[in-house]
């Protein structure tokens, strides 16, 4: 049995899986990012090994990815998150043409060739206002934790219209909606569909086409997928539970196995 | 003798000045604005005409300004903080043709003219960075008194390079090069270095004409006057009073309309 390993260094959580060559998830973990990122991606691999029973010697190859990626020491190449999560959305969803990754610090929409190749990208890194963290924030200001946010918002009935133009002057919209007698759900709910904005604005900068593939950690939350359903009026596709926040080193441990077959390939006879 | 005054109700302070018919500061007062803005606009008034000894039906004329300025239920008038900044730091120094404002919450580009008048104006409204807030993170994050950063950050001897933009984003920055064991003071260095490199891009959109003088409440932080000093090549007029500098503006605009009302041309006219 080969097995490789992606390991994604994301701003937020760092994700490691183990897969093995008949494409299978032996092992996975996910540990918040903190700041010592050599640390921490080593950490994430250990217990995705020991929950696939193996050691580190036993994966073949290592693939890191993430805003992190050249901070892990033990991988033996490092490839952008965009060709990673590409390869992820394809193998969760092979008719994957367009994939919106959503993390805590950035948002990225990138349309894929029929062999799962980045044609062309957009992202959004310089402004909280379109990430994750634009919710976390708004969370905060109303004394709830990242958490509570899928269930608060599940409870909503309208949202509440928050501009989202910044997560900093967030705070003075969601005191005046408070003052307003708005119920913090309702202000949730405002929150994301904003992002939900900002995500298709960023879809379509990169030409859309279906299928559709949703990825990143602030998939977590239902509503984002069902209000970007409603808003494309079309299917979206959003990988099952927590897989959302692992298809990105998901991809990434694919790509390990198709370099390994191509090294093989090009061994001499 | 009677008085003028103007009420800057700012998003994070309330300003409050009274001004004698010279023209002098005769009283001022400055609070925090909270919750409840008609209330941090009374107080600061009421302050105010404590601090000058006065009684109220002594001051005239009320100009409220700031984004809370149609809160100030006793104000006569109100004027954009705009045209009180304006007005306000040419009084103060005569010299002024470029106003920098950097508050809690924005910060404004405006160029004047010898009377104080507007010639032009920009501001972020859309995005916190480069304003008081990106100070309010650094501070959070290193567990340091606002009024406190920029001592520190004057301490510095090899300033990192902020890269991020957003305030937001700008937090967990800070805590990174933490990590990566820099210096404190060399990253409040940085800190202060990328809030007026924002700065001077505004004002190079409205056009930097010396004298500049740099009002608000973060002209009160030494770091920062560095900055700018060092960014723009020269060196910005900062006065004591440099946060009361919208009210002031408030209170002279209010001494106008005393002084026109008793014009003879309007005396006439009432006749």
């Amino acid at each position: 049995m080969t097995f490789t390993a992606g390991i994604d260094v994301g701003s937020t959580y760092t994700k490691a899986v183990i897969l093995n060559d008949s494409q299978e998830i032996a092992g996975r973990a996910l540990n918040n990012t903190g700041f010592k990122l050599a640390d921490i991606a080593r950490r994430t691999f250990e217990q995705a090994l020991s929950e696939a029973a193996q050691k580190s010697s036993d994966i073949s190859y290592v693939i890191s990815t993430g805003f992190g990626r050249h901070m892990v020491e033990f991988s033996d190449l490092a490839v952008t998150d965009l060709t990673a999560s590409a390869r992820g959305a394809n193998f969760l969803f092979p008719s994957t043409r367009t994939v919106l990754d959503v993390g805590g610090q950035t948002m990225k929409a990138s349309l894929l060739d029929v062999n799962a190749r980045v044609k062309s990208f957009r992202l959004n890194d310089k402004c909280a206002a379109g990430t994750g963290a634009f919710l976390e924030k708004t969370a905060r200001y109303m004394g709830f934790s990242t958490t509570e946010i899928g269930p608060l918002v599940a409870t909503s009935k309208q949202a509440v219209p928050i501009s989202g133009v910044c997560a900093v002057f967030a705070e003075s919209e969601v005191i005046n909606q408070l003052s307003l007698g708005a119920a913090p759900a309702d202000i949730m709910h405002g929150a994301i569909s904003s992002l939900v904005d900002r995500s298709v604005q960023l879809m379509k900068r990169v030409h859309m086409e279906p299928a559709f593939t949703l990825i990143g950690g602030i998939l977590r939350f239902e509503t984002m997928a069902r209000l970007v359903r409603e808003l494309l009026k079309a299917e979206v596709n959003v990988p099952g539970g927590d897989m959302v926040q692992f298809t990105t080193a998901l991809g990434a441990a694919i790509l390990g196995h198709q370099r390994l077959r191509k090294l093989a390939d090009t061994k001499p006879a | 003798m009677s008085y003028a005054a103007g009420v800057d109700v700012g998003s994070t302070q309330t300003k409050a000045v009274i001004i004698d018919e010279s023209r002098s500061i005769v009283g001022r007062s400055l609070i925090d604005t909270g919750a409840n803005v008609v209330t941090a606009a009374e107080t600061a008034f009421a302050e105010a005409l404590a601090d000058a000894g006065i009684l109220e039906p002594e001051v005239e004329y009320v100009a409220g300004t700031g984004y809370g300025r149609y809160r100030v239920t006793f104000g006569n008038t109100q004027v954009t903080e705009i045209s009180c900044h304006g007005r306000g730091a040419v009084q103060m120094f005569p010299g002024t043709r470029t106003v920098v404002d950097m508050g809690g919450q924005d910060t404004k580009a405006i160029r004047v003219n010898a009377a104080g008048e507007i010639a032009d104006f920009c501001m972020n409204d859309k995005c916190a960075a480069g304003t008081g807030r990106f100070l309010g993170a650094a501070s959070a994050a290193l567990d340091i008194p606002l009024a406190e950063l920029g001592g520190v950050a004057m301490k510095a001897q090899h300033p990192v390079r902020i890269s991020t933009t957003c305030t937001v984003f700008a937090e967990s920055e800070v805590l990174s090069w933490l990590g990566k064991g820099k210096k404190i003071e060399d990253i409040l260095a940085g800190v202060h270095q990328s809030i007026a490199a924002r700065s001077i891009g505004l004002l190079r959109r409205v056009g930097i004409e010396d004298e500049v003088t740099f009002t608000g409440g973060v002209a009160r932080n030494i770091g920062m006057i560095e900055a700018l000093n060092r960014g723009m090549d020269l060196k910005v007029n900062v006065s004591e009073d440099s946060h009361f500098m919208g009210a002031l503006g408030a209170a002279l605009f209010a001494l106008d309309h005393i002084v026109a009302s008793r014009s003879p041309v309007f005396s006439e006219a009432v006749v």
